[in-house]
C-alpha cells in the first residue's frame, strides 16, 4: 500500500531544509493541517447532507433535490450560502453569552474527533498512545454544548430536548464504551493507528467473530443514540418539541449544530469502521493472492471512506424506517438490555482473549 | 313514537311536545337539569349529539338532540329557553353528558347564554377580551367594537363558574385554569404536529403531562354565521372546508339536510355516486390519517407511502369534479357533474391495488416493534367514556363503541351493500389506528360492490330555482371520516336559513384530549392527538 507518510516527512524535509527554525516549521505544518482539516470538515458535511437527501428521497419513491445543478449536485453550495448570509438571531431573555459559546463548543468538540480519524496509510493527524480514549473523551464535550444550547435559549421546548440529550447521551455512552473496550481488550492497544496496523492480516469482525460481531451490533445502535439520530432522534423530535435544543438558533450558528450532527455521523462510521473494519486496510482473503494485490490498488483514504459511507447508510437507513421511540423506553432500552447484555460481551471477549479462542 | 311520549310525560309530566321530524319535547329552564337527568339515566338518551344554541328573539336558548343506543337510536330534540333575554342563563348538563363540556362553552361564546353549574364557563373559540356574542341576532359588528388587537391575551389562566344565589341571581366565581407554579408548555398554535393552527397547553411534570387545556379558535371563520346571510345553494361550499378531509361526506349531509326539508327524492344514481365518492373520501382520508400517525412517530417514510395511494383517489376526484380539494360536488338534489369516462376504470385499479398496499403498510409501520410500543394501551378511552364525550367514528369504534351513522340511520345506499362495522376493544391509540386500517378494505368492499351498478339516469332531481325551506327545524347526521357529522336547519320559511348549526366529530375529539392524555408523556400526546385525527378546520367552524 503507498504509504501517505512519504510525503508528509518529505514536506517536513522540505521546510526543515530552509533552514527556519524546528518550532516554526510545526507552527506551519500545524496551520496547514487545520486548514486542510476545516476543508475536509466542510467538503464532508455538504457531501453527506446531499448524501442522506438523496438516500432518504430514493426510499420515499421521491427524487430529492433536481433543480439546481445536475441532478441537484450544487443544492448544498446552495443551502450553505443562504446558511451563511442569514442574519444572527438574538432574542429577549437568553444567556447570550453561552447561547453563542454552544454551537461553538458542539463544533469543536466534532473537529478534533475528526482529526483523530485513520485516514489512511500514514495520514494519522493525532496519534498517541491513549487514541480511542481520547475520542470517547472528546465525544463528551458536544454533550455539553446540547446541554447549554437548550439552557441559554430560555425555552421550553429547548429545555426538554437538551434534558432528553443530557439523559441519553450520558447513557449510551456507556455501551458504546464497552462495544469499543471490547475491541480494545482483543487488540490490545488504544493507539488508532497501532489498531489499524493489527487489522493487516483480517478485521477486528472477523477475527473476534461472535463477541466483536456483538460488539459491532451494539456499537452501531448506541451510536445511533449518540448521534441523535432517528430512531433516537428525541432530542430534537421535530414532532414534538418543534426542532429541540436548537429551535431558537439562527444562520451560521444553527448551520453549525446542523454541520456536526452530519459530521458526528461520519466520526461514528469512521470509528466503527476503525474498530470493526479493518480503517483504511484493504480487504484481504488469505490465499487469495491475487485478490489481495488488485485490493491493495486502491488507495487507503478510499478504503476508509468507503466503509464509513457503508455504515452511515446503515444509520440513514435506520432513521427513515423506524419511528421514534419514547423517552422511558429509549432509557430503558440502554440500562436494563443494552447495558447489561455488552457487558457480559465484554467478559465474553475476554474469555475469549485469555483462552486464545480468537483469530 | 307515542310510547316514548307517556314515558318522557311520566319523568316530567309538564312536558309539551311539539311535531317534527323526530320527537321534541320542550322542557322549562328551571326543570332542565332534573329532567336531563331523568331522561339520561331512567330513559336511556346516553348520547348528547347535539347542542345548538338559539336565538329565538323574545329569548336565548339551546336545541339539545339527545341518541338512546339502547332504543334502536331513537333521536329525540329537547327545546330549553332561558327565562330572560338579558342575562340569560341555563342549567349545564355538562355533569352528565362530558361532551357538554365544550359544548356549552362555544354555545356561551357565540351566545353569551351562561351555563350554570359548569366548572370552566371561558370562552372557546374568540378572545376573552371580545366584545359582544357573534351569533346572536342583535349583534353589533362594528370593527371598531372589536379591532385586531396586537397585543396578548392577559388573563389566559383565569376562568370562572356560575351559580345561583338564593335569590335566584346568577353569581360568578372566579377559578384558575393552571396553579401558579406548574411547568405549562404550548403545544401550538404553531406546531408540526397538531396538524393545523390548533393549542394545547399542556401542564407537565417532568415528561408527564398532568392536564391539557385546549385553546381554540384561531381560524374560526364564523361559518354558521356568514350562512343565516346566505341563500341555500350558496351555504353548500362551506362545507367542503370545514373537515377538508371529508368534503363529500359533509356536503352530503347538508344537501340531504335540504331534500328532507324540501321533500325532495333524490335519482338513484345520484345516491350511488353520493356513496362512492363518500367512501372513496373515506379511503382518502384514512390514507392521510395513516400517513399522519406515522409522521408524528418520526416514521417519515410510512407517510409518504400513504400519500402515494391517496393521489389515485385525488386523481379520481380531480377527473370527476375537477378539483382535487374543496369538490364542491354535491348539489341539492344530486350531483354538480356526470362521472368522468374513466371512473370505474380508476376505481377498479385502486381497489386492485389497496390489499397490496395495506400489506405494505402494516410491514413497514404497524408491524414495527417500535411503533406498538408507542401506540398500544397509550391514551386510554375506555367505551363509557366514548359513549360520554360523544367520540363517534374510528376513534369511538376502538372503544367498541358501535356507532356508525351507516348502519344506525342508513343513507343513501348504504342499507343495499354489504360492509362490516370495525369494532377493535382496545380503547388505545393502537386499536384507533387498526379501526382506520380496517375500514379502507371495508371501503374497498363497498366500492366493489357498487362500482359495476351505477345505475343509468338523471344526476339530479329537478329543484326549484329560488329554494325556500318551509319553517321548522330539521337535523341530519351522516358519517363522516372522523365521526357522526351532523348539519342543523332552522328555517323561518325565507330563502336564507335562520340558523345553520354544524355538529362535527372533530369538535367532540379534542373534548377527549386531556382525559387521554393525563398521565401519559409529552411524546404520548402527540401520537394520541394523531391517532384520534382531528382536523383542525372542523372544530374553528
Amino acid at each position: 500500500m503507498f504509504d501517505f507518510g512519504k510525503w508528509t516527512s518529505a514536506f517536513n524535509d522540505l521546510l526543515l531544509g530552509t533552514g527556519m527554525a524546528d518550532w516554526l516549521a510545526v507552527l506551519i505544518e500545524c496551520v496547514i493541517i487545520a486548514v486542510l482539516i476545516l476543508g475536509v470538515y466542510t467538503v464532508l458535511a455538504l457531501f453527506y447532507i446531499l448524501y442522506e437527501r438523496k438516500l432518504c428521497a430514493w426510499f420515499q419513491c421521491r427524487l430529492g433535490p433536481m433543480r439546481v445543478g445536475r441532478w441537484g449536485l450544487l443544492q448544498v453550495f446552495a443551502d450553505m450560502f443562504k446558511i451563511l448570509i442569514k442574519e444572527l438571531i438574538s432574542l429577549k431573555g437568553t444567556d447570550r453569552f453561552l447561547f453563542k459559546l454552544a454551537p461553538y463548543l458542539i463544533i469543536t468538540s466534532s473537529v478534533v474527533m475528526l482529526a483523530c480519524l485513520p485516514w489512511g496509510n500514514g495520514l494519522q493527524i493525532i496519534d498517541w498512545n491513549i487514541g480511542i480514549f481520547f475520542v470517547l473523551a472528546v465525544s463528551s464535550v458536544g454533550v455539553l454544548g446540547i446541554l447549554l444550547a437548550g439552557w441559554s435559549s430560555n425555552n421550553k421546548y429547548t429545555l426538554i430536548g437538551a434534558m432528553r440529550s443530557g439523559a441519553q447521551m450520558v447513557s449510551y455512552e456507556i455501551s458504546l464504551g464497552l462495544a469499543i473496550m471490547t475491541i480494545v481488550v482483543m487488540a490490545g492497544t488504544m493507539d488508532i493507528s497501532k489498531l489499524v496496523l493489527e487489522q493487516a492480516d483480517g478485521w477486528f469482525i472477523f477475527k473476534g467473530h461472535i463477541p466483536a460481531i456483538i460488539a459491532f451490533l451494539v456499537y452501531v445502535i448506541a451510536a445511533t443514540a449518540e448521534t441523535n439520530r432517528g430512531p433516537f432522534d428525541l432530542p430534537e423530535a421535530e414532532h414534538e418539541l418543534t426542532a429541540g435544543y436548537h429551535t431558537e438558533y439562527s444562520g451560521i450558528h444553527f448551520g453549525f449544530f446542523y454541520l456536526a450532527e452530519y459530521l458526528n455521523l461520519f466520526i461514528v462510521s469512521g470509528i466503527a469502521s476503525l474498530m470493526f473494519l479493518g480503517g483504511w486496510m484493504p480487504l484481504h482473503v488469505p490465499g487469495w493472492d491475487g485478490f489481495n494485490m488488485v485490493m491493495n490498488w486502491i488507495p487507503s483514504p478510499v478504503w476508509f471512506l468507503l466503509k464509513a459511507f457503508f455504515i452511515s447508510f446503515v444509520i440513514i437507513w435506520f432513521k427513515w424506517t423506524f419511528p421514534r421511540v419514547r423517552i422511558d423506553q429509549m432509557l430503558a432500552f440502554e440500562w436494563k438490555y443494552l447495558m447489561p447484555f455488552s457487558l457480559a460481551n465484554l467478559l465474553l471477549m475476554t474469555v475469549c482473549v485469555a483462552l486464545g479462542w480468537h483469530f | 313514537m307515542s310510547d316514548l311520549k307517556e314515558q318522557i310525560l311520566k319523568i316530567y309530566p309538564d312536558a309539551v311536545f311539539e311535531e317534527g321530524e323526530c320527537l321534541q319535547v320542550n322542557v322549562a329552564e328551571k326543570d332542565w337539569f332534573a329532567v336531563a337527568g331523568s331522561l339520561k339515566n331512567e330513559l336511556g338518551f346516553d348520547v348528547l349529539s347535539a347542542l345548538v344554541g338559539m336565538d329565538w328573539g323574545e329569548s336565548l336558548g339551546v336545541m339539545y338532540y339527545l341518541t338512546s343506543t339502547s332504543r334502536q337510536w331513537t333521536v329525540i330534540a329537547v327545546k330549553v329557553m332561558a327565562e330572560s333575554r338579558d342575562d340569560a342563563y341555563i342549567h349545564s348538563v355538562s355533569s352528565l353528558w362530558k361532551v357538554a363540556n365544550f359544548q356549552e362553552r362555544e354555545a356561551y361564546d357565540m351566545f353569551g347564554i351562561k351555563f350554570i353549574g359548569h366548572p370552566d364557563m371561558r370562552r372557546f373559540f374568540l378572545r376573552n377580551d371580545w366584545v359582544g356574542h357573534p351569533l346572536r341576532k342583535d349583534y353589533d359588528a362594528d370593527p371598531a367594537l372589536n379591532p385586531i388587537r396586537m397585543d396578548d391575551e392577559t388573563n389566559e389562566d383565569e376562568t370562572r363558574s356560575f351559580s345561583l344565589d338564593a335569590d335566584g341571581k346568577v353569581v360568578e366565581n372566579p377559578g384558575k385554569v393552571f396553579e401558579e407554579n406548574e411547568y405549562v408548555v404550548n403545544i401550538g398554535p404553531q406546531h408540526p404536529s397538531t396538524h393545523g393552527v390548533m393549542r394545547f397547553r399542556a401542564s407537565l411534570d417532568g415528561e408527564t403531562v398532568k392536564k391539557v387545556d385546549v385553546v381554540s379558535g384561531y381560524i374560526h371563520r364564523g361559518i354558521e354565521k356568514l350562512t343565516e346571510k346566505m341563500t341555500y345553494p350558496q351555504i353548500l361550499h362551506f362545507t367542503d372546508r370545514m373537515d377538508y378531509m371529508s368534503a363529500h361526506q359533509n356536503r352530503h349531509c347538508l344537501c340531504m339536510c335540504i331534500e328532507k326539508a324540501l321533500g325532495l327524492e333524490v335519482p338513484r344514481r345520484a345516491q350511488v355516486i353520493r356513496t362512492m365518492m363518500d367512501e372513496l373520501m373515506r379511503i382518502s382520508s384514512h390514507l392521510l390519517s395513516f400517513g399522519c400517525t406515522a409522521m408524528d412517530l418520526g416514521a417519515t417514510t410510512a407517510f409518504f407511502y400513504g400519500f402515494r395511494e391517496r393521489e389515485m383517489v385525488l386523481d379520481i376526484f380531480e377527473k370527476t369534479c375537477g378539483a382535487r380539494m374543496s369538490m364542491n360536488y354535491n348539489v341539492i338534489g344530486g350531483v354538480i357533474a356526470d362521472l368522468h369516462p374513466d371512473f370505474q376504470k380508476d376505481v377498479k385499479e385502486l381497489i386492485r391495488i389497496m390489499p397490496e398496499r395495506l400489506k405494505e403498510y402494516h410491514t413497514v409501520f404497524s408491524g414495527n416493534v417500535i411503533a406498538k410500543n408507542r401506540l398500544v394501551g397509550v391514551g386510554h378511552l375506555s367505551k363509557e367514556d366514548a359513549v360520554n364525550y360523544a367520540i363517534t367514528g374510528p376513534s369511538g369504534r376502538g372503544s367498541n363503541w358501535s356507532c356508525d351513522c351507516r348502519k344506525k340511520h342508513p343513507y343513501a345506499v348504504y342499507n343495499e351493500v354489504e360492509f362490516d362495522e370495525i369494532l377493535l376493544d382496545g380503547c388505545d391509540s393502537y386499536a384507533r389506528y387498526m379501526v382506520r386500517m380496517k375500514e379502507i378494505e371495508q371501503s374497498c368492499r363497498i366500492l366493489e360492490q357498487l362500482v359495476d351498478n351505477i345505475p343509468e339516469g338523471d344526476i339530479r332531481a329537478q329543484v326549484p330555482k329560488i329554494i325556500k325551506l318551509p319553517a321548522g327545524r330539521w337535523y341530519q347526521q351522516v358519517e363522516a371520516s372522523r365521526g357522526t357529522f351532523g348539519v342543523y336547519i332552522e328555517s323561518t320559511g325565507d330563502k336564507n336559513p335562520y340558523r345553520v348549526h354544524f355538529q362535527s366529530p372533530c369538535f367532540n375529539l379534542v373534548g377527549v384530549m386531556d382525559l387521554t392524555c393525563s398521565g401519559y408523556m409529552i411524546a404520548d400526546l402527540i401520537t394520541i392527538g394523531a391517532a384520534l385525527d382531528f382536523v383542525i378546520p372542523d372544530i374553528d367552524r
